[in-house]
This record gives C-alpha cells, sequence and structure tokens, in this order.
C-alpha cells in the first residue's frame, strides 16, 4: 500500500480514486497506518482503508481465500460508468507493480478517450504506437506494428 | 464464481460489530450482471458499502460514490502489518 501512496499524486492526476481493503478493523488500519505507514509515505495513506471483516465484498471480488481468512493481492480497475476493465489477483508472497498498473490506466483512459478509435497493441506504453481497429487493418496489423524483441 | 451465486438483484448485508459497541453495517450490492460471476471485465463492478479508516477518522466507504468521480483502483491485500 505504501507503494501506491508513494505514487498517490500521480493517480490523482490520471482522475484515479483508491479504495483499499482488507479483513483487518478500520481501528487496526488506524494503527499500522500512524505507526507505520505514515514513516514511509508523509502523511500516511490519503484514502478510505475499507474494513471487510467478514469478507463478503472479497467473496464477490473472487479475492476472498476462506482457509486463511484474509483477502488475496486484487487490484481491479473501474472506469468512471462503473465497469470493471482490469483486474490482477495474486498470492501474498509477490508485491504488485504499480508502474503496470498506471501504464494500464493510460492505456484505458486512451481508448476511452477515443471511443474506441484506438486501440494499445502489447507493450504499449504511453506516447507509444496505437493501433485504430477497422476493415483495412484485418490481416495487416505486420504492416503497422511488430513486437519489440 | 462458485459459492457466490444469488438471486438476482439480491442485496448482502452483514453487520461488523464495531469495538464502540456500534453495529456498522456493510451492504453488498449485486448487480444482475454481475450476479452470477462475481467481478469480471467489462461487466459493472459490483458495489459495496464498507466502514473504513480516513485520515484519522472512522468513516464509511462506498464503492458507487468513488466511480461517480472518476476512474477507481481497487486494492485488495492480505492484511495490514504484512511485509509486501
Amino acid at each position: 500500500m505504501a507503494a501506491v501512496a508513494a505514487r498517490y499524486q500521480e493517480l490523482r492526476d490520471l482522475d484515479v480514486n483508491i479504495i483499499s481493503v482488507s479483513v483487518d478493523s478500520q481501528f487496526t488500519h488506524k494503527v499500522w497506518d500512524e505507526q507505520e505507514l505514515s514513516k514511509m509515505v508523509e502523511g500516511g495513506i490519503p484514502w478510505k482503508m475499507a474494513s471487510d471483516g467478514a469478507g463478503h465484498v472479497g467473496k464477490v471480488y473472487g479475492v476472498y481465500d476462506e482457509d486463511a481468512g484474509v483477502e488475496m493481492r486484487g487490484r481491479f480497475l473501474i472506469d468512471p460508468d462503473g465497469v470493471i476493465q482490469a483486474m490482477e489477483v495474486m498470492t501474498p508472497p509477490v508485491g504488485r507493480n504499480i508502474d503496470e498498473a498506471i501504464r494500464q490506466i493510460k492505456a484505458f483512459q486512451l481508448v476511452r478517450e477515443t471511443g474506441g478509435k484506438e486501440a494499445t497493441p502489447a507493450g504499449w506504453t504511453p506516447g507509444g504506437q496505437t493501433l485504430k481497429p477497422g476493415p483495412d487493418l484485418v490481416g495487416n496489423v505486420w504492416k503497422v506494428w511488430k513486437p519489440a524483441k | 464464481m462458485a459459492g457466490c451465486a444469488r438471486p438476482t438483484g439480491a442485496s448482502v448485508s452483514l453487520h461488523v460489530e464495531g469495538l464502540d459497541g456500534h453495529d456498522e453495517e456493510t451492504t453488498v450490492t449485486e448487480k444482475e450482471a454481475t450476479t452470477m460471476s462475481g467481478a469480471r471485465v467489462g461487466r459493472p463492478a459490483p458495489d459495496f458499502e464498507a466502514p473504513a479508516y480516513y485520515k484519522g477518522e472512522f468513516t464509511t466507504v462506498k464503492l458507487s460514490e468513488s466511480v461517480g468521480k472518476g476512474w477507481t483502483l481497487l486494492c485488495f491485500y492480505p492484511g495490514d502489518f504484512t511485509f509486501v
């Protein structure tokens, strides 16, 4: 969470709001934020930290581990219409890469801004070439795009 | 998602017994499109409301309120004070 908090302003500049969820109580969130996270990131966690004690929210999102009684790492990107555009679920020992989340946010925002007229090919990064799906592109992607080596 | 099938439009509520003695309600509302499958890309995100901590205060958080303000990154994690 601290890794995400460190990039918070960048995410806000992209019009992204963050909600974090774990089975911990809001009281535990307070102590964690005050005792540890605020020492990693100035000001502590700047978004609402939700408490999902019984795992009901996590179950609906498919990230609640009934055996361990905790949520797995799960990241869901939800657009301004409330539609899930991307998700990533991982077991606990491996942390997320916020750079990849931000890359995906920029890609989905580009697609949305162009009304779907442009798509981002594999490995796209901001400023990179986009594809314009349509009849002319069928069978001709090779002319305009090659995978990075 | 197994175990998550509920009647269309059903609202699932649970009570979280707050340490201060107040009941706090968490409501999970599943929209029709997601009832059988939970969260799926290209489908509406299941809305929920839950108790939350925010900048020194205890409050609630509702997904649909965040959605109304722009993009949302919803992050689940195993637990406070974990190492990764």
